[in-house]
């Protein structure tokens, strides 16, 4: 039986480090001892998105948000909202959609992927197929799997990972393979620094990525399906694990998934911390139980992927968009986006940011309704000195540069990079030499080695930058960091090599100025780089 | 056969895994898996440990070897009994993960991955965790997560789990 009233606390990944699990477990304390367990069911869900200083709870049917800071807010609650029937306006969060303004209007989220996320028990299938969960799947398994298939490239969708690989194509490519064995894979490794979008989909709705990927499965003729996820990510793991589980007891995975002599297995598979794994050859070789480095494409992995067999690979967001697709039809989905990408898209707000979470927006959202409507604008009063959109292998853009849409096209039109979706802001106490330098140490450590453009090629621009950041750069050496860049886009194997090229390239485009201010002088001018003293010369 | 070390608890160890292994073990690619659950069990992977998942899955020792060195999770070196993680991805970076990662060396007066003299710390800079709104991330163990973390918290941390390491004997 449903309770009058539901309390939904928001706990993930990250809100759990805010202490909302403990919140949870202390507002089903105060509800048992003040005897409202009979009418008030207090459930944990998934991420509501943002995270400001306090755990979010939401309160049902009201639908009141408050933000939780320690267990005396809790307690504020319990007293005067559940028993006394009174608002406590101190701990109440303005929701963005309630604003009405025209101007806020084009604001709002528009949430596809997150729909659930929030709002439902992710650890309870029975709330995900109460908001037509797996009525996708039901709808497709009457359908042909061309059919299906048309329908996905019709709507546009396109790959969430980075890449944007239009998904109907890769699905068509191995749908026309004939073999009776064919795979498809969850690329859940997410390690972009700055991207936590894809786990908080997995811990609000990990439902909706396992009807994405049966849907998947159905149309291009795969029986068995691996999740490859990083083994760092113990929440989502769970949830996911769980939801698998339950879909199995429903007959929604397994053998004859609702009597439609369709079969399709799912399991999930921990990756060990490389990023180079979520390069999808190398993914699918770290599935294999091998070293992920990347093989020599083509053949791609539509052709011959997991143990050789036709294998499609697409990110968690890109299946969970799926369903959607499905329920209301391709133009729906088409008409949320810009007229090369269709849909919304998730993007990860971080760095410096008053507001750091995850929002769902139409694609053609521009850097800065996402850095000031919804990221809040730059903590503390700073200023914005740059802003890295993308992800590691993104590009870092300057303020004046913010009003861009992004999209799949913007790196086209303008040099922006939409990649997994992040806006990491960084303000002007940061040294573009020094962040140059620590995103390339990265790059230098997670290059698998296997090529040497990327291999030696990594290694020499973090020795160049060493350089500057001791002050002892030089306008030859900045020159031939674009030199390096030109070799490793042309000749590295795979993406990862390739990639590293543009974080770096578009931060020497626009911060020259600060590189050369670092060569010829004795301290540095930013206040982060040291440079070495110099020896006083004996006279 | 190999001949197993007697190390206190290491019998009961080698049983769980090979347990493990037979219940996986004919399952395709599953080495890596195999290879967290040795990790969870012993803290690292010895020369040993990597021979007995060899020798129990069938495979190359090369290839348990050339596995175990390829991905950043897997250690061949024992640990502290509690590692320190600091997340040095870029919005951990930009909030300040470089001072609290140099507050925790210099309180432990360790380099990086080095064990402090009695063995209950080490510090290990890794990559993105993916807590990012929560910048910058320190994770203690497997599941300890402190997120927002400044120098002085790190100290703090390093106390907390000095006191129960105390409180335990």
């Amino acid at each position: 039986m449903l309770k009058p009233i539901t309390i939904l606390v928001s706990v993930d990944s990250n809100s759990a480090l805010l202490g909302a699990r403990h919140y949870k477990n202390y507002l089903s304390q105060l509800v048992k001892k003040y005897n409202l367990d009979s009418i008030t069911d207090v459930l944990e869900t998934g991420s509501f998105g943002n995270y400001g200083e306090g755990v979010l709870i939401s309160i049902l049917p009201e639908n009141i948000h408050y933000s939780v800071k320690s267990e005396k807010d809790i307690e504020l609650i319990v007293q005067e909202y559940l028993l006394k029937g009174r608002r406590v306006p101190s701990l109440v969060v303005e929701k963005i959609e309630k604003e009405e303004t025209e101007e806020k209007k084009k604001n709002v989220e528009e949430r596809v992927v997150l729909r659930n996320a929030g709002e439902i028990d992710p650890k309870n299938i029975n709330e995900y197929i109460a908001k037509d969960g797996y009525q996708a799947l039901a709808k497709v398994l009457n359908e042909e799997r061309i059919e299906v298939i048309n329908k996905v490239k019709e709507s546009g969708l396109r790959g969430r990972g980075g890449a944007g690989f239009p998904t109907g194509m890769k699905w068509e490519f191995t749908y026309k393979v004939d073999n009776p064995e064919k795979y498809v894979i969850c690329n859940a490794d997410e390690g972009e620094p700055g991207t936590f979008k894809d786990r908080l989909i997995m811990e609000g709705d990990p439902h909706s990525v396992i009807e994405g990927m049966a849907i998947a499965a159905y149309a291009v003729g795969a029986n068995k399906g691996y999740i490859y996820i990083r083994g760092e990510y113990f929440e989502s793991i769970s949830n996911l694990r769980k939801a698998i589980e339950q879909a199995y007891e429903y007959g929604l995975l397994g053998d004859n998934i609702l009597d439609s002599g369709f079969n399709f297995d799912l399991s999930v598979r921990l990756g060990a911390g490389a990023y180079v794994c979520g390069e999808e050859t190398a993914l699918i070789e770290s599935i294999e139980g091998k070293s992920g480095r990347p093989r020599l494409k083509p053949p791609y992995p539509p052709v011959s992927g997991l143990y050789g067999k036709p294998t499609v690979v697409n990110n968690v967001e890109t299946y969970a968009s799926v369903p959607p697709i499905i329920i209301n039809g391709p133009d729906w989905f088409k008409v949320l986006g810009t007229s090369n990408s269709a849909g919304t898209k998730v993007f990860s707000l971080c760095g410096n940011l008053i507001n750091k979470g995850i929002v769902e927006v139409k694609m053609g959202t521009t850097v800065s309704d996402l850095v000031y409507n919804f990221g809040g604008g730059i903590r503390d009063g700073k200023a914005i000195k740059m802003i890295q959109t993308g992800g590691a292998a993104g590009t870092f853009i300057k303020p004046e540069e913010m009003n861009t849409p992004l999209d799949f096209d913007s790196m086209k039109n303008y040099g922006i990079s939409l990649g997994s979706g992040v806006i990491l802001a960084i303000n002007e106490d940061h040294c573009a030499v020094d962040v140059a330098l620590n995103l390339m140490e990265f790059f230098e450590h997670e290059s698998c080695g296997k090529c040497t453009p990327c291999r030696e090629g990594t290694k020499v621009i973090v020795d160049i930058l060493h350089k500057f950041s001791k002050g002892q750069g030089s306008e030859e050496l900045f020159n031939s960091l674009y030199d390096i860049a030109e070799t490793m886009e042309a000749s590295a194997f795979c993406g990862l090599g390739q990639a590293v090229p543009i974080p770096l390239r578009s931060i020497l485009d626009r911060f020259k100025d600060e590189f050369m201010a670092h060569v010829g002088v004795d301290e540095a001018p930013c206040g982060v780089c040291k440079f070495p003293k110099k020896k006083k010369k004996v006279h | 056969m190999l001949s197993l070390t007697e190390c206190p608890g290491c019998k009961e160890k080698y049983k769980e895994l090979e347990e493990f292994i037979s219940g996986v073990k004919n399952e395709p690619g599953i080495l890596i898996n195999v290879l967290h659950k040795a990790q969870e069990l012993f803290g690292y992977l010895s020369e040993e440990t990597q021979q007995f998942v060899a020798d129990k899955l069938e495979v190359p020792l090369s290839r348990v070897y050339g596995v175990v060195t390829f991905y950043n999770f897997f250690s061949t070196k024992p640990k502290g009994k509690n590692q320190i993680k600091v997340c040095l991805g870029t919005a951990c970076y930009v909030k300040g993960a470089d001072k609290v990662m140099q507050r925790l060396l210099d309180d432990l007066k360790v380099g990086m991955e080095e064990p402090t003299e009695d063995g209950l710390f080490s510090v290990h800079a890794v990559r993105c965790l993916g807590a990012c709104s929560m910048a910058p991330v320190v994770l203690v163990g497997e599941r300890d997560f402190y997120g927002r973390v400044t120098p002085d918290e790190a100290s703090k941390i390093i106390e907390k789990y000095r006191r129960n390491e105390n409180g335990k004997n």
